[in-house]
């Protein structure tokens, strides 16, 4: 079989607390329809409330789904979990968890043990993990002692510890500082290059490491996935367009006419965003057809009393994939405004 | 076969790692001094306060008779509290405290066999305080504990039918506690409170009223300290026990035992299954 995971029209509800006593369905995954291949590092990129982190709990077994199928490395994740189980492991990020009683050591060694690992290989693994991420110098401190980063340097390492056929990683990095980050970014790499039928499940918000490390990318929002493809490939979808990245100095009330900008002839897809706060500064993002709509868009802006301040062009990232699938940003800034066409 | 076989030493390799968890939850936060001083001290000071109470009450000294089974009784319930309440504590500090339910849960075949061998640190540590409980009793109090007249037999049948229904309520309570939020945790107190009442734990059961005479007679823990009181004491206490032979009473004991360890395990598959389709085996409450 050469996928690692496989599902089918996944859905999952919940029913959650509304004003009063009024409880409403809230749908987190609907309808996801999804093939992970072997020895590949899918990424999961979609903002907060995606539903990005309820599709890791249902593969891993920690939630059943509503309704569809879920298959991990061959094994129904609903009728057969404990299959599942035992190819497995998952690291969630920005967590704060451990046995705080315990060293570092002896919650990975427990950990090790409860995957079977014979005793002598654990420890060399645990070690060289260790030394990897740069926690060999707290290796017999207690882990209530550590700083949240190096608990999940630690937790890191538990994921990798079972030396699992599928891994999911649930924002794994985030919270750690850039170089931990970066580390851990190359190690994931490495891991799944030295052997085939490694698989990595990622979900991040992290654009710059989705495009790094995965070697295809599902962008999920409101519970659906918009697109599944190569990051370059994604890329390609916004194509020959360019992305403007403009600042400009205008007053809050003269934001909302800007928006029409999107109807202009060339102009593709508009972000207002702007830090709060009653700030004059803004920056808008827009994806225009050819370099002929730039003139265009300029104009209009000075038409509507907007000082530009800054200009930028640049290539597509991921970020304006994002932009162009969902209409709005990935990366969270007040105040965000959206305007498109169609 | 071979899977079958596989899933069994999982299971037992993880009931002996939890054991080996509790163990250290249990004995490792404090050095090993202060860690013996408080495992006297706590146990014994429990024991005070009943000789307080009978002294108070009773206005005699302590010693042999209704104090000696009382006495007995309470010692034993410290199993009761132990293993009820920190089975359901397990759940409750493994998932809010230090998040790690979760990991355990896709680390293990079954999760029931993590909490079988987290019980089983629990019994260990209540035993110790049991033998401390006894010794002091025996030394200080002069209870009739003497080894010409301990009925082995009565006392390790009551004990080990005794351990399986405590595991089996705490399993139960344990798998409530994977439905419900932190605060959820007073539950186990309050059926702790409730199986002292009514397990005559330290006084006979005949004299509870006939209203709560019914359940406490189908509890396995007021068997369970019964046979253990004959056992050691060479004696029950009360009249309603009394009609069973020591042979019927662990017979009654063993039934009871293997029904509650049963519906147990049945609530904890039913609560885990609800606590997997609400999406409940990793929530923080912040209670």
């Amino acid at each position: 079989m050469s996928q690692a995971i496989i599902t089918e029209q996944l859905r999952r509800e919940f029913r959650v607390d509304k004003e009063g006593k009024r409880r409403e369905t809230f749908v987190a995954l609907d309808g996801v329809n999804l093939e992970v291949n072997r020895g590949e590092i899918f990424g999961l990129l979609g903002p907060n409330g995606a539903g990005k982190t309820t599709l890791i709990k249902i593969l891993s077994t920690l939630l059943s789904p509503t309704s569809g199928r879920a298959v991990v490395g061959g094994f129904d994740v609903t009728s057969d979990p404990y299959s599942v189980r035992r190819i497995i492991n998952m690291v969630s990020g920005g967590e704060h968890s451990g046995y705080g009683i315990l060293t570092v050591r002896e919650n990975l060694w427990l950990f090790s043990q409860l995957y079977g690992i014979p005793n002598k290989i654990a420890l060399e693994r645990i070690d060289r993990l260790m030394d990897i991420v740069g926690l060999s110098d707290r290796a017999r401190t207690k882990v209530h002692k550590l700083s949240t980063g190096q608990r999940q340097k630690m937790n890191f390492i538990r994921g990798f510890i079972s030396d699992p056929e599928i891994l999911f990683l649930d924002e794994p990095t985030l919270g750690l500082d850039v170089e931990t980050s970066r580390v851990i970014r190359r190690y994931i790499r490495e891991w799944v290059d030295d052997r085939p039928d490694r698989t990595v499940l990622l979900t991040t918000h992290y654009m710059a490491e989705a495009d790094q490390l995965c070697d295809r990318l599902a962008i999920v929002n409101q519970g659906k996935i918009l697109a599944c493809d190569t990051p370059s490939a994604l890329k390609r979808r916004v194509g020959q367009d360019s992305v403007l990245e403009i600042e400009i100095s205008a007053q809050a009330g003269q934001l909302q006419p800007l928006a029409e900008l999107s109807a202009q002839r060339g102009v593709r897809r508009v972000a207002i965003s702007s830090n709060g706060g009653g700030t004059l500064t803004h920056r808008l993002s827009v994806i225009v057809d050819g370099d002929g709509a730039i003139p265009e868009v300029l104009q209009f802006l000075a038409q509507r009393g907007a000082i530009v301040t800054g200009f930028k062009k640049t290539e597509p990232t991921l970020e304006d994939v994002f932009l162009e699938l969902v209409g709005r940003r990935l990366t969270g800034e007040n105040g965000s405004q959206v305007a498109s066409k169609g | 076969m071979a899977v079958g076989s596989r899933s069994a030493a999982e299971c037992w390799r993880t009931f002996k790692l939890a054991a080996w968890l509790g163990w250290q939850m249990e004995s490792n936060w404090a050095d090993p001094f202060l860690f013996s001083i408080y495992s006297i001290v706590k146990p014994v000071s429990h024991s005070l306060i009943l000789v307080v109470m009978y002294l108070v009450v009773r206005g005699q000294a302590a010693g042999g008779g209704l104090f000696a089974q009382m006495y007995v009784g309470n010692a034993f319930f410290l199993y009761v509290g132990q293993v009820l309440f920190g089975l359901t504590w397990v759940v409750i500090e493994d998932r809010e405290f230090y998040q790690m339910f979760k990991y355990m849960y896709v680390s293990t075949p079954n999760i029931y066999w993590y909490l079988l061998g987290r019980s089983f640190a629990k019994m260990a540590i209540a035993t110790v305080s049991v033998v401390i409980v006894l010794t002091f009793g025996r030394v200080f109090l002069r209870l009739p504990i003497h080894a010409s007249t301990v009925d082995l037999t009565t006392f390790c049948f009551s004990m080990f039918f005794g351990m399986v229904s405590c595991i089996g309520m705490g399993i139960g309570l344990a798998g409530v506690m994977l439905v419900v939020a932190r605060h959820g945790g007073h539950a186990s107190e309050a059926v702790a409170g409730a199986l002292f009442l009514l397990s005559g734990a330290v006084f006979p059961i005949d004299i509870l009223p006939r209203l709560a005479l019914y359940p406490a007679i189908a509890l396995p823990t007021t068997y369970w300290l019964e046979g253990v009181r004959r056992g050691l004491l060479g004696s029950g206490m009360g009249q309603t026990m009394a009609v069973f032979s020591n042979r019927e009473l662990i017979v009654v004991l063993a039934m009871l035992s293997l029904v509650y360890l049963i519906l147990g395990t049945l609530t904890f598959v039913m609560c885990e299954k609800t606590a997997k389709a609400r999406g409940l085996i990793d929530m923080h409450t912040h209670h």
